[in-house]
């Protein structure tokens, strides 16, 4: 709960930083900040929460696991921050504002109780975003992006809506408990509303967490996004949506998973074949990271499908090694636009000679991302197979491993090229705090791969 | 407490390693190291009991304990021989780098040594997460020596071999979480897996989902493909680690995680596999004699002699079992010398065309002679290491079925003629203007070629103490399995 009131805090804190000219305080306030926010989050971890505010939101241990990765992730993001919006504009502090706006709605959505915060969690976030998505003004990409963006985000957002309502039209109530207690009074005689509204929800979340079929967007506006932002959409956004959606399946509609188990598996399926498929086919690093992030979602719909009491730990430990990974591929991604300024496979030629240590990051993160064990991909892939499995759904976990194989092809394109394609390179320059971010997150990585205890049964 | 230092001091050299960077000095440390790993297995050797089935020097932490992994590592006589022939075989292939001045050498040695940290994992884990951990981890490594040090078309090949071993191993992966999740406390012990009670279908799904990683890494006939490609791309210091060690994986993994965990799915499938066993014998043995390029040679006279390996396993009884066993390290050693010969002969002559060599005999006595006796074991004739195993392969094969051990028996005949072939073509008949100038080997090449012909001949005339280190575990699991398919519980 203090996260959330700091985190808005901040925000505002900081755009009155940027009206005062402060510009030098901007990066450290904020980091310091989200630093105080992770802390005073976890500091509320307890096994026993009660709602809150009438009952609209429930800070327990999942809300507090997803709002420490999400905050987490964002410190990492901010961190690789330093001189890249001042590139593009000179009233940074907005962009600061923002994400953390944005931030704020991520902890609503992964500590309703309601399904109107749910919605309004979403807003906030998405809100910002679009802004986000098109703070290159000059840039057609970038504006491409925030408009496509903008339509999909309010077109889900108005399906969205609209399965809250049908919801509310069946059960009486927009409480998680109360509509669990609606649907356990007779699983069997529920209305014919509630299953549309269901569908509706699903439907919507999907296209926010970007799974298949609704994941048209999702290549084209990572993309046009800056990447730092398309950095913060692909990781804290993706994992912040998956939280919402495991929330509202895991509290209220578990008992009727007959009905939505066949729509899952088949997003799952569809995401997967597109997303690492289609990901083969790219020539760009940044668009097959984009096309990377659709394979994952559908590696952690598994979490869903084989639903039980521990999905979420399943959940947060594939998030967080997602998103790690993630974060080092696009900081690097955003090093080379910078100084090469092209993001094609052939620009890592040669980077392992020059680089060797963004060059280790990466292959790492790839490695990870690839799910090759001793890293914390790896994990991941192995609790979501141990999931799916356990609830004896061979085929899909057969059918996921062979695009596991597929995803080594384009995870390992980035690795051939910096390490056995050689080429004559400048060495690109990496300030300290990108040194510090990658280092990090790559060491993050390999401990979640080694020793994952800590974290498997967090939640 | 020995496992633990046995599996990391190979990691911890490698750390030390990278930080070489470009110095060459790094060549004789990796030696040194790898010598302290010999020493700790002469060590592990002498305090060992061969007596004993058991699994002995067990280490046994909790690991991830929310999924029931524990990291459980021993010794018994079927990892002995495996762990004596990686510590053996590594400072050999280490020395036989020395004439070779490979770019960024930190990072080279840090690989190798790291691939035999994670070779030493697989041959001692008695859980089965830990074996996966292994399994993987040994491909990494020797996927970037090949793919960085390799020759012309090393990307392209490297990728196909890591898909094919990646496809192999994930479907392992798939096949032990499902033999986790259907022991009775969750764990992934070996002896929970051997305790299991599955029916025939399920474990003729494991028998399968096991055996393909098992034979895309031998490799079995049809799985076969990736590995001439790989073998001849590879930095000689890479094919000497896939064909001396690491194709021993999948043997040892058929021994200890195939046919125990899935007896029945085996006595099913196990003829099957037998069969492809000894077809991949003759292919590769016909394929071997039409190959002009010696290193391809070599590669598929390797896929013969481990066809036939995996044929005296797949037979399952004693003999064909402890001719697995001592036929593995003479695997190692015959193929790594005849690895090392072909590369002093390809630095030396720039080409791998064995028309284009001849007569080099002559001017090379001490090289050929070392030459000759290397084929000789690889050959099997009798008083070299090769014999005792092939002799008691085809034995066991012969016990199982006399037809498959009539067939399987080709491979001697066979593989004398393309060896002797190879060696009339490479080392006999005239002197020509590429092979005049040839120089005879010299220091730290004498004292490689000098080791592998001692051992080839001492196993050859003496080949009991290797066969007692195993011979109690061997017969305790073909018990076990005979019980099991036979509906007799016998523990093991």
């Amino acid at each position: 709960m203090s996260a959330l009131i700091t985190i808005t805090i901040l925000a505002l804190l900081l755009l009155y930083l940027g009206l005062f000219k402060a510009k030098k305080a901007l990066l450290p306030v904020a980091l310091i900040g989200l630093m105080v926010a992770l802390v005073l989050s976890l500091m509320e971890w307890n096994s026993n929460a009660a709602p809150i505010f009438s009952d609209m939101m429930l800070y327990d241990r999942f809300a507090i696991a997803f709002s420490g990765i999400t905050i987490f992730s964002t410190i990492l993001i901010i961190a690789l921050s330093k001189d890249y919006f001042e590139r593009i504009s000179s009233n940074v502090a907005e962009y600061y504002a923002l994400i953390l706006f944005s931030l704020a709605g991520i902890i609503l959505m992964v500590s309703y109780h309601n399904l109107s915060m749910l919605f309004i969690g979403i807003e906030i976030m998405s809100v910002s975003l679009y802004i986000l998505a098109g703070i290159k003004k000059r840039d057609f990409a970038s504006n491409e992006a925030a408009l496509k963006y903008f339509l999909m985000g309010a077109f889900s957002t108005g399906i969205l809506l609209f399965g809250v309502t049908l919801i509310y039209g069946a059960s009486g109530s927009f409480d998680l408990e109360g509509i669990k207690q609606y649907i356990l009074k007779d699983p069997t005689a529920v209305s014919p509303l509630l299953y549309t509204g269901i569908t509706l929800l699903i439907v919507g979340l999907s296209f926010k967490v970007g799974a298949a079929p609704f994941h048209f967007w999702v290549p084209d506006v990572y993309e046009g996004s800056p990447s730092l932002i398309a950095a913060y959409m692909s990781t804290v956004v993706k994992v912040a949506g998956f939280a919402a959606f495991l929330r509202l399946i895991m509290f209220s509609f578990a008992p009727l998973q007959d009905f939505w188990i066949p729509m899952i598996i088949g997003m799952s399926v569809l995401s997967l074949l597109i997303g690492n498929v289609t990901a083969v086919y790219q020539q760009h690093f940044k668009r097959m990271l984009a096309y990377s992030s659709i394979s994952h979602v559908g590696y952690m719909l598994f979490a869903i499908i084989a639903l039980n009491g521990s999905s979420d730990n399943a959940v947060f430990v594939y998030a967080a090694a997602y998103s790690v990974a993630t974060i080092i591929a696009f900081g690097v991604l955003i090093l080379l636009q910078g100084q090469v300024g092209n993001d094609s496979f052939d620009s890592f030629n040669g980077l392992a000679r020059k680089n060797p240590f963004i060059a280790l990051t990466l292959t790492i993160a790839m490695l990870s991302l690839a799910g090759i064990p001793l890293t914390a991909g790896f994990i991941g892939k192995f609790m979501m197979f141990s999931r799916a499995l356990s609830s004896y759904h061979i085929f899909l976990v057969v059918f996921a491993a062979l695009n596991a194989m597929v995803g080594i092809f384009y995870y390992f394109k980035v690795i051939v090229a910096m390490y056995f394609k050689e080429e004559d390179r400048k060495e690109l320059i990496v300030p300290i705090y990108f040194k510090l971010v990658l280092g990090f997150s790559a060491l993050v990585t390999i401990v979640l791969g080694v020793y994952p205890d800590f974290i498997a049964s967090l939640i | 407490m020995e496992i633990l230092l046995l599996i990391f001091l190979p990691l911890a050299g490698a750390l030390i390693s990278s930080l070489f960077g470009e110095r060459q000095q790094v060549k004789t440390l990796a030696f040194i190291w790898s010598l302290l790993s010999l020493g700790l297995t002469a060590y592990l050797l002498s305090v060992f009991n061969p007596e004993s089935s058991a699994p002995q020097f067990v280490v046994d932490h909790s690991w991830l304990s929310y999924y029931g992994i524990r990291f459980k590592a021993g010794i018994d006589g079927i990892s002995m021989i495996v762990v004596l022939l990686t510590n053996g075989l590594m400072p050999l292939i280490i020395l036989s780098s020395f004439k070779h001045t490979y770019k960024r050498p930190g990072s080279f040695y840090a690989l190798i040594l790291l691939m035999q940290s994670a070779l030493l994992l697989v041959f001692t884990a008695l859980d089965a997460f830990l074996f996966y951990i292994g399994w993987e981890a040994s491909l990494i490594p020797i996927y970037f020596i090949c793919a960085i040090w390799g020759g012309e078309n090393r990307i392209k090949v490297n990728m196909k071999f890591f898909i094919y071993t990646f496809a192999g191993s994930l479907i392992m992966l798939l096949g032990i979480i499902y033999l986790h999740l259907q022991t009775p406390d969750k764990s992934y012990d070996l002896q929970a897996f051997y305790d299991l009670s599955l029916s025939t279908a399920e474990q003729g799904w494991i028998f399968w989902a096991f055996f393909l990683a098992f034979a895309v890494k031998m490799p079995v006939f049809p799985f076969h493909t990736w590995q001439p490609d790989t073998y001849t791309e590879a930095p000689t210091t890479g094919t000497m680690l896939l064909s001396g060690i690491m194709l021993k994986m999948g043997i040892y993994g058929a021994i200890r995680w195939l046919i125990p965990v899935a007896p029945l799915g085996f006595a099913e499938w196990g003829q099957f596999a037998l069969i492809l066993s000894i077809i991949g014998v003759v292919y590769a043995s016909i394929i071997a004699f039409t190959q002009k390029d010696v290193k391809r040679l070599v590669a598929y006279s390797s896929i013969a002699h481990v066809g036939l390996i995996a044929a005296g396993i797949f037979a399952w009884n004693t003999n064909g079992l402890q001719g697995a066993m001592i036929q593995m390290i003479n695997h190692g050693i015959n193929v790594f010398g005849m690895f090392f010969v072909l590369d002093i002969i390809i630095r030396r002559l720039h080409t791998r065309d064995s028309f284009e060599m001849g007569g080099i005999a002559k001017v090379a006595p001490q090289l050929a002679i070392a030459f000759l006796i290397i084929i000789l074991g690889s050959i099997a004739l009798p008083l070299t290491n090769g014999f005792i195993g092939e002799f008691l392969l085809l034995f066991g094969i012969y016990q199982y079925n006399i037809w498959a051990s009539l067939i399987a028996g080709l491979t001697i005949i066979l593989g004398a003629v393309y060896m002797l072939r190879l060696y009339q073509r490479v080392m006999l008949g005239p002197t020509n203007a590429l092979t005049l100038g040839f120089k005879d080997i010299d220091g730290t090449e004498k004292l490689v070629l000098g080791v592998v012909c001692a051992l080839i001949i001492i196993i050859g005339v003496y080949p009991n103490p290797i066969l007692h280190i195993s011979e109690a575990t061997v017969k305790a699991l073909v018990d076990m399995v005979d019980g099991k398919v036979h509906g007799i519980s016998t523990t093991f």
